[in-house]
This record gives structure tokens, C-alpha cells and sequence, in this order.
């Protein structure tokens, strides 16, 4: 922990490269990224399982990188070249962990000067009735966590964290749990902080409704790299690795290449080779930053398409595309078409909605597809 | 009634220290045991957890030859104070210290390692040394199995009979305990006492667990660690 002493950077942006290995017979994985976090929010996105919590740990020191350096501002935490290590507890770092970790048999204000054992006892006190003020839990100071709401334990986390004046402040999904109208105004609250507080503050999320309603910088991480950064519209307007369209269960997958960009419709328009040599399939897709004759691929989950015996009309989705039956199969309750329209599609459809249309192989149908059901990815 | 009041002294002072001296010893070995990434860790495990599987009078035996005159440790004690340690109430201590201990290491091990290692994390992140985290925050969340260990500690030294006899004899006043009373009293075919006796002891033991049990019980809305003190 930085003593008060300690002149504090002007510019305490953090600095990080990291490799970490972990060798596994089943599932190895491996982290290696380099970053920096100016001050203010830097939000890290991935699926579970991509690294996020890893990387915070060694920014925190619980974990121990195989190689690389991890600095803020002028101040190193670690440095493999030169043997560099600060301890945890040296490190001045705030974490909030993922189940947040509070004290369940100190009271709120217990937990808040927990980190303030330096200081005496009157200037803990302050400090502690200052911070809990500021995150507006000052009522609860006798509460033990057990006693309080989940939106309230995580104000009691933050408050933990940030008053020992930390240099890095990380946030492993701090909001998951919460609702909507809660989260934002803790949001509100820190960003009040961090106004005063100019540190850099590493928000771990997997979800993209987050992302957007950060509206910060991004970082995307997968498998244990940076796959893209920037702001959450140019992150997530760009093509996403396949991995995660695996992970997200597409069960239409198609080689695609970019035909016209409709830069004013926010749409573009892709062809897809179609079974038989010669023969194409277009579909209108969402907006990419990607350039026309480059190569894609699009993944359409069969929940996500609709099917229809007559042509359907006056509907806002931009793909109705001929095609005929193929095969029905029955698995447990849902029906698995594979419908051919120069390419074949699988379509997940309901018992009953089998036996309205009387649907059976052979038969004609349109399938409709949303623009926004189909998802790009690299190819 | 011919209770051996006597005897009975002994047996909770000789329960008494022992528990007492297991509770301060038994507190870093458990630490140890628990935090440790010795690879050779096991083998100290299995030597805290050796008396469990013991007969008493092997481990009797084997005390009385080490503290006996004969050996190193029996000759240096008796050079210092002139007596040996064996049929001596600090020899009593030391087997019943040794008989005893995995019955306190083995809860306060299980009880420190059952806190949330997250919990631990964050009390590092904090600027907690490893010695504060233990202090602050382990230790109040074992209180029931510290409670546990030294209760268990204490009711088996207050029963135990091999070792005692190996080590102590049957010196009144000095190393005659309860159990060896009572079993005079039945070789003396003197049934009454010995009932008198070993009923007192029953009831006494019986009334230390239930109260113990009782104050440590976890009921699912009372939190276990409210019984103990917390700074």
C-alpha cells in the first residue's frame, strides 16, 4: 500500500504485458496480452473462460505472470527482466472480486477501514464515514453484509476498495448480479469518484449490453489475447473471431463474401456460393467495417429462422429466400428441418408448428431471416 | 459415597493444562498444515494423526523408554531437576500433549481451511499481511472448530487410560487419575465407589459437550461466528 507520502504519478496510466501458461493435460491455456489503461474506465470484455479474471490477477498480484511487466505510471509491480515482484499487499492495487469478498463477520464500517490499519484510529474513522457517505451507505456502518441488500454489499465492496486510495482500481464483474436501475447508479456513483480520483479502473464484463451502456474504451479479450480495441461501436461492429460464434451455438455456418455495402442503410449485402458450381444465395446482413470482395462468414442460428409454405409479404425482414424441404427429424420435442435454397439450412420448428403447415420433405417454403440474425465473423 | 475427590482434581488439571498448552500449540501447526505447500507435507499429517490409530500403550511404551533415565532426553531432565520425567505429573502432561493432538489439530486444520480462500485474497489486496489476514480474518471465522479442537483435546485426555498407566503409574495426588481410580476400585471389587466414580465422570463430561454443542450449534439464520469474540 502506497503511503500517503508517496507522491502519486500525474499521469497514473497502467501498463501491462503479460504471459502466463498454465499446462494442463486436458486443457491448456495460455494468456498473453499487452495493454495500457489510461485513467478512467477501460472495460474488458470476453466470454468466460478467455482470461479476464487471470489478467486481473496478475495486475493484483495474486497471480504471477511467466513473463513481461506491469507498471503505473513511473511506479513497477513487476518486471520478469528484473526480477520485480511487489507483494499483494504492497501493491496499492483496489480489487473487487467476482463474489466480492466481503468480511462476513465485520460490519460495513469494519470492512471499510479494514484496509486503513496504517493510519490512527480517528483519521480511520474519517476516512471510512467519508467514503461511505460518498456511496451512500452510511446507514448500514453497524450491518454485517449478510444484513444488506446484494446492491448494497457491492457499494460496501467498492467503498473497501477505494478508500486505501488505491493506484489501479479492478472490477471483476461488479454488476452482474444487479438490476438495471441499480447498477446505474452505482455506475454514477463511481464515475463521481473517478472524477476526483483520476486512476485507471479495469471493468471485467461478458456482456454486451454493458459494453454499450459503459459506452468506454474496450478491450476484447479471447483465448487469452486481445482480439480487438477501441470504442464499443467500432469493437463490436467488427467481425467476431469464429471461436465465439462456436461458443454461441450457430448451427448455419457459411463461407460468405461481401457483395455491396449499404453505408446509408447501416447494411451489406453478402453472396454465398450456393451448393451447385455457378449458383449464389445473397443475403442482407448487418454493417461491418469490411470492404466489398473480402472474405466472411456468416452464422444464422436455426432458432433465428422463420419458415413460411406462402411467400410472405409485407414483412421487415430483408431475407425471404425460396427453398424446398429437405428432411424433418424429431428430436425430443423440436423438429430439425434442413430446408435447400441453393444452400442448405437447418430450422428448428415446433411439433405443432410441423403439423399446421402440414410441412413434409419435398414441400416448398420461404424461410425469412432478420438482417440482425445474421452474424458476421472473420473468416 | 466414596468419590475420589482427589483423583478427580488431577484429572481436570491434567485436562486443563493440556488442552490449554494444545490450544497454543496446535493453533501454527495447524496453520502450517494448512497453508503449506511442503511436498512432504503428508508426512507430518500422518504423524499429527498417528495416536488416532495408536494403541495407547504403544505410544505409553514407547514415551516411558524416551523419558526413562536411560535415554538422552530422560538423563538431561534428570540433571536438571534431579528427578526423572516418567511417573511424574509433567510426564503425564507431555504423553497426554502427544495422545491428544490430532484431536485439536485435526478441527482447527479442517476449520482454516474451510474459509473462503477469496476472502483471504482480499484481505492481501487490502495491505493485510499474511499474519493480520490470519488474525483478522481467519481465525474469527474458525471459532466453532477451534471450540471443537480444544473440547475434544480435553475430553480425551479427561478419558484417557493407556498412556497414563505406562507413563504415570499410580502415584495418588500425582498421577492417579480417574480412570485409573476406577479401575483400582473394580480390581478392589469395590463396585460402589467405582460406579460413584465413573458416574461423576460420565455427568461431568456429558454436561462440558452439551454445553459446548449448545452454544456452538449452527442454526441456519444464526451465523456460528456470533458466539466469539471478533477484534
Amino acid at each position: 500500500m502506497p503511503t500517503p507520502a508517496e507522491p502519486k504519478p500525474a499521469n497514473p496510466t497502467l501498463t501491462a504485458r503479460i504471459r502466463k501458461n498454465f499446462p494442463s493435460a486436458e486443457r491448456a491455456f495460455s494468456l498473453e496480452v499487452e495493454f495500457g489503461a489510461a485513467p478512467g474506465f477501460t472495460i474488458l470484455f470476453g466470454p468466460s473462460g478467455s482470461g479476464k479474471t487471470t489478467l486481473l490477477d496478475c495486475v493484483a498480484g495474486l497471480a504471477t505472470p511467466d513473463a513481461g511487466r506491469i507498471a503505473v505510471g513511473g511506479r513497477v509491480l513487476f518486471d520478469a527482466n528484473a526480477s520485480t515482484n511487489v507483494s499483494v499487499a504492497k501493491r496499492g492495487v483496489g480489487y473487487v472480486l467476482q463474489d466480492l469478498a466481503l468480511f462476513p463477520h465485520l460490519t460495513v464500517e469494519q470492512n471499510t477501514e479494514y484496509g486503513l490499519t496504517h493510519l490512527p484510529r480517528a483519521l480511520r474513522k474519517e476516512r471510512a464515514t467519508a467514503m461511505l457517505q460518498e456511496f451512500r451507505i452510511e446507514h448500514l456502518r453497524q450491518q454485517r453484509p449478510a444484513e444488506i441488500s446484494g446492491g448494497e454489499r457491492q457499494r460496501v465492496a467498492l467503498a473497501r476498495a477505494l478508500v486505501t486510495d488505491p493506484c489501479v482500481l479492478l472490477l471483476d464483474e461488479p454488476l452482474a448480479a444487479l438490476d438495471a436501475a441499480t447498477k446505474s447508479k452505482i455506475l454514477d456513483d463511481l464515475r463521481r469518484w473517478n472524477q476526483a480520483h483520476r486512476i485507471p479502473i479495469l471493468y471485467v464484463t461478458h456482456s454486451r449490453e454493458e459494453v454499450f451502456a459503459l459506452g468506454e474504451r474496450v478491450l476484447v479479450l479471447e483465448q487469452g489475447r486481445i482480439i480487438a480495441q477501441g470504442t464499443p461501436h467500432e469493437v463490436l461492429r467488427a467481425p467476431l473471431q469464429e471461436t465465439v460464434a462456436q461458443l454461441a451455438g450457430f448451427e448455419n455456418i457459411f463461407d460468405a463474401t461481401v457483395w455491396l455495402v449499404h453505408e446509408d442503410r447501416g447494411t451489406i449485402t453478402c453472396r454465398l456460393p450456393g451448393d451447385k458450381a455457378g449458383t449464389f444465395v445473397l443475403l442482407e446482413t448487418p454493417l461491418i467495417r469490411a470492404e466489398a470482395g473480402s472474405l466472411l462468414r456468416v452464422g444464422i442460428r436455426a432458432g433465428d429462422i422463420l419458415l413460411a409454405i406462402v411467400k410472405p409479404e409485407g414483412l421487415s425482414a430483408r431475407n425471404i429466400i425460396a427453398g424446398k424441404l429437405v428432411s424433418l427429424e424429431r428430436r425430443d420435442m423440436i423438429i430439425f428441418a434442413r430446408v435447400n435454397c441453393g444452400i442448405e439450412m437447418e430450422v428448428h420448428l415446433t411439433l405443432a408448428a410441423r403439423d399446421t403447415l402440414n410441412l413434409m420433405p419435398g414441400k416448398e417454403v420461404w424461410l425469412v431471416i432478420k438482417t440482425h440474425s445474421c452474424h458476421l465473423m472473420q473468416h | 459415597m466414596s468419590i475420589n475427590w482427589q483423583a478427580f482434581r488431577l484429572t481436570i488439571e491434567l485436562a486443563v493444562v493440556v488442552s490449554a498448552i494444545l490450544f497454543a500449540i496446535g493453533l501454527p501447526l495447524a496453520y502450517w498444515i494448512t497453508f503449506s505447500r511442503w511436498r512432504w507435507k503428508f508426512l507430518v499429517e500422518a504423524l499429527v494423526a498417528l495416536p488416532i490409530v495408536l494403541p495407547p500403550t504403544v505410544l505409553g511404551f514407547y514415551l516411558l523408554v524416551a523419558l526413562g533415565s536411560r535415554s538422552p532426553l530422560g538423563r538431561w531432565w534428570q540433571s536438571m531437576t534431579g528427578h526423572t520425567l516418567a511417573f511424574t505429573f509433567t510426564g503425564l502432561v507431555i504423553g497426554s500433549i502427544l495422545y491428544s493432538l490430532p484431536f485439536a489439530v485435526q478441527p482447527f486444520a479442517a476449520s482454516f481451511s474451510s474459509v473462503d480462500c477469496k476472502l483471504l485474497a482480499a484481505s492481501a489486496t487490502l495491505g493485510a499481511s499474511p499474519f493480520r489476514t490470519f488474525f483478522r480474518v481467519v481465525l474469527p471465522l474458525s471459532v466453532p472448530g477451534l471450540v471443537t479442537g480444544v473440547v475434544l483435546a480435553f475430553a480425551h485426555t479427561m478419558g484417557e487410560f493407556g498412556v497414563v498407566l505406562m507413563i504415570g503409574g499410580n502415584i495418588p495426588g500425582v498421577t492417579r487419575t480417574v480412570s485409573i481410580d476406577i479401575y483400582d476400585q473394580v480390581q478392589a471389587s469395590n463396585y460402589a465407589a467405582a460406579n460413584a466414580t465413573a458416574l461423576l465422570l460420565l455427568v461431568f463430561c456429558f454436561a462440558v459437550l452439551t454445553a459446548v454443542y449448545g452454544l456452538n450449534r449452527r442454526t441456519p439464520n444464526q451465523r456460528s461466528w456470533t458466539i466469539g469474540p471478533v477484534k
